[in-house]
């Protein structure tokens, strides 16, 4: 005896149901946990934008002001002069020497696999650990690194105290921070790569710096793009790093003030200011939302474009 | 991330459940946790009824944590509050209760510039009982001194405080600790350099807008901390203020610019330690030393909270002599109640040092709102001695700065 078409569409409705609430009882406590601390979090904050607060209550709408401020304060594009230094300075340092390390590490030379892993160990610290390590690294006074350029003959240097040098410190303890991730991207990307284009290469009489420049560069495509894409975001809210290494206030003299930094002073307050003003930092945050995914948008259509289907 | 942060930050409450007569109380000052157990103790023994739950926050969070707390009914039924522009926008929102003398009848103990500390300006009513006072000074290592065989004159005057710098530096060790890495150090340290060659005529014009932060005054007081340029650390633009309080106890520098809330936490690294506490030195030989002198807070009363008969009882018996002698002796801080007795030698010659002192012209005038003046100050200051920018133009920027929001400045 078979089933009936109509009682095998039944049951194979009660499946698809069955199915459904399965899914969307395993969706729920992450779908539930982004709602309750991203999503709704950020649509306060999208409201508080647009109203003006007096102390710790919200008093009346203020449509545009808060952004007008914000945008007509010098402290803001102070800050984000500092966070395009950040990003370009990471694409450079973090990310170049990433693209060589992963093609040493793609050459397989003696001992790469634990190369491999020693690249990645400092990932996988905290920037707080990271940060309060390195601070001890550079202190005038008796820091490793002060002690190592002595042996080359140079004065003792507060790399964290000059204004000249505290940004490009802390950028280079970023880049030594990370500079694991984007090698393991480039590395994936550059071992997809056709074994047998890199030997045409070679047999044509291509060297190293011909390989990693006309041939791997624009066949990792994809990789590149999701490792400018997580530079350019991580650069533009930068905040732990410099906030252990150089305080809320961007230390020394404003030096190293990025608009992570900015937004939580503005928002917060310090200990030498306990103003808070919660409009003016929403709307500072939401400018900073806005920005980094516009232009996160069109440079991945962008990079897109130049990826090439292997 | 900032986006998230900021509502979140803005819209939830933290949780503080009191159990029925336990009251809890809020601070930033996790290191005196030893000391507030045993003055909740007497209190207890007084009104057994009510226990006291003792909750401290990171100080650079508190004001978040607090306010997020307040926002969503919640926080300590007792809070400790911070002065001056600190305690404002909690006053202004309606968290904390205001204070009289008919709810809090021991207001009377206290002075009127403390109460002005915790009163709100809109309104003229008190919402915090003060804690206690803070002197900014210079504290001494009389051992790093006696080592080095080099005498600290009683009459400090300018070029003999350089010449000791110089006698010190000579001897190998570092005349004073203090870098300037540490953002509102840099502020301590030029309230406690300059106010001696500001004075408390120049204070007032600031205070009334008679005068500005450009006053050749006030910039040649401000360039007088350039002097000190080589009695400080090598590399002092990145020494910290961590390193500078070791760098002092541990004697490998013979002064430290700082406050008197230092003396308690330098006695417990450092039993040992032979400490004095000294007025700047005047402009010349002879003429006054004021120390700057502010309030660090207060106790307030949550007025949402649970039970707020029992804080306002807690916060009463706060406000009383005997507290006040117990918070000095435990806590080694100066407190501002009338007739308090002070036994601990140091303890006592700060307090007299108090009898000549000025308002740290910053927290007291220009901390209500942005950009602050201790801001501008702490940033101009470590410009300035890193040599990026003259005393004229932090006096400029601080005048630019505060003129935002103080009309007297604008010309």
């Amino acid at each position: 005896m078979t089933a009936s078409p109509p009682r095998r569409g039944a049951a194979a409705a009660h499946r698809r149901w069955r199915r459904r609430a399965w899914v969307a009882f395993l969706l729920a406590p992450a779908a539930f946990t982004m709602l309750a601390f991203v999503v709704w979090p950020m649509l306060s904050a999208f409201g508080y934008a647009f109203e003006a607060f007096d102390g710790l209550v919200a008093v009346r709408f203020a449509g545009l002001a808060n952004f007008g401020d914000v945008l007509a304060d010098h402290a803001t594009w102070h800050a984000l002069g500092h966070n395009l230094i950040v990003f370009a300075g990471l694409m450079t340092v973090q990310n170049g020497l990433a693209y060589l390390l992963a093609f040493a590490l793609l050459k397989g030379l003696p001992g790469h696999r634990v190369h491999q892993a020693i690249v990645f160990v400092p990932v996988v610290l905290s920037a707080v650990i990271v940060g309060f390590l390195w601070k001890l690294f550079l202190h005038p006074l008796f820091g490793l690194v002060n002690v190592l350029t002595g042996l080359l003959g140079f004065a003792p240097h507060p790399w964290l105290g000059d204004e000249s040098t505290a940004l490009g410190a802390i950028i280079g303890v970023n880049a030594w921070h990370w500079i694991g991730f984007p090698t393991l991207i480039f590395l994936a990307g550059m071992q997809r790569v056709p074994r047998e284009t890199m030997e045409a290469a070679r047999l044509d009489g291509a060297g190293d710096w011909v390989l990693l420049t006309r041939i791997v560069w624009p066949l990792i495509g994809p990789s590149v793009t999701i490792v400018f894409i997580l530079t350019f975001i991580g650069s533009f809210n930068w905040f732990e790093l410099p906030y252990v290494m150089a305080g809320l206030t961007g230390s020394p003299g404003g030096a190293t003030d990025v608009l992570g930094l900015l937004f939580y002073r503005t928002a917060f307050g310090t200990v030498s200011s306990s103003i808070q003003d919660f409009g003016h930092g929403s709307a500072l945050a939401v400018l900073m939302f806005v920005f980094i995914a516009v232009v996160s948008a069109f440079a991945l259509r962008m990079l897109r474009r130049r990826e090439i289907e292997l | 991330m900032a986006l998230a942060t900021a509502g979140i930050a803005a819209t939830v409450g933290t949780a503080s459940p009191a159990a029925a007569g336990e009251l809890t109380f809020w601070t930033w000052r996790q290191e005196d946790r030893p000391a507030y157990a045993e003055l909740f103790r007497d209190f207890t023994r007084q009104n057994p009824d009510i226990t006291i739950r003792f909750e401290a926050f990171a100080a650079e969070n508190y004001n978040t944590i607090l306010s997020t707390a307040l926002a969503g009914g919640k926080g300590g039924d007792v809070i400790h509050a911070r002065a001056y522009g600190g305690i404002e926008q909690f006053a202004r929102a309606g968290y904390l209760m205001p204070l009289d003398a008919a709810n809090v009848p021991e207001l009377a103990n206290l002075p009127a510039d403390a109460l002005a500390a915790e009163t709100l300006r809109s309104d003229n009513r008190v919402y915090a009982v003060p804690f206690a006072s803070q002197t900014l000074g210079i504290l001494v290592n009389r051992d790093a001194f006696a080592k080095a065989g080099v005498t600290l004159p009683d009459a400090l005057d300018w070029d003999g405080f350089l010449a000791v710098c110089r006698q010190l530096k000579a001897k190998g060790v570092t005349p004073i600790a203090n870098g300037t890495a540490t953002a509102w150090m840099d502020e301590v340290f030029a309230g406690v350099v300059t106010a001696p060659f500001i004075g408390p005529a120049l204070v007032e014009d600031i205070r009334a807008g008679r005068t500005t932060f450009e006053d050749p005054r006030y910039t040649a007081a401000l360039a007088k901390l350039l002097d000190l340029r080589e009695s400080l650390p090598p590399g002092y633009t990145g020494v910290d203020y961590p390193t500078a309080q070791q760098l002092f106890i541990s004697g490998r520098a013979a002064m430290f610019v700082g406050g008197s809330f230092e003396i308690a936490n330098f006695r417990k690294q450092n039993p040992k330690l032979a400490l004095d506490f000294i007025a700047p030195p005047s402009p010349k030989p002879g003429e006054p030393r004021p120390v700057p002198k502010f309030y660090d807070g207060g106790y307030a009363v949550n007025a949402k909270g649970a039970d707020t008969a029992d804080a306002l009882k807690l916060v009463r018996w706060m406000g009383t002599p005997a507290f006040g002698d117990r918070l000095v002796a435990l806590l080694g801080n100066i407190s501002p109640i009338k007739g308090v007795r002070v036994e601990d030698p140091l303890l006592a010659k700060v307090q007299q040092l108090n009898a000549n002192s000025l308002p740290y012209v910053m927290a007291v005038y220009f901390r209500y709102e942005t950009p602050t003046g201790s801001e501008l100050l702490q940033n101009g200051v470590q410009r300035m001695m890193a040599g990026n920018v003259t005393p004229q133009q932090v006096g400029v920027d601080l005048t630019q700065g505060i003129a935002k929001y103080y009309a007297p400045f604008r010309k």
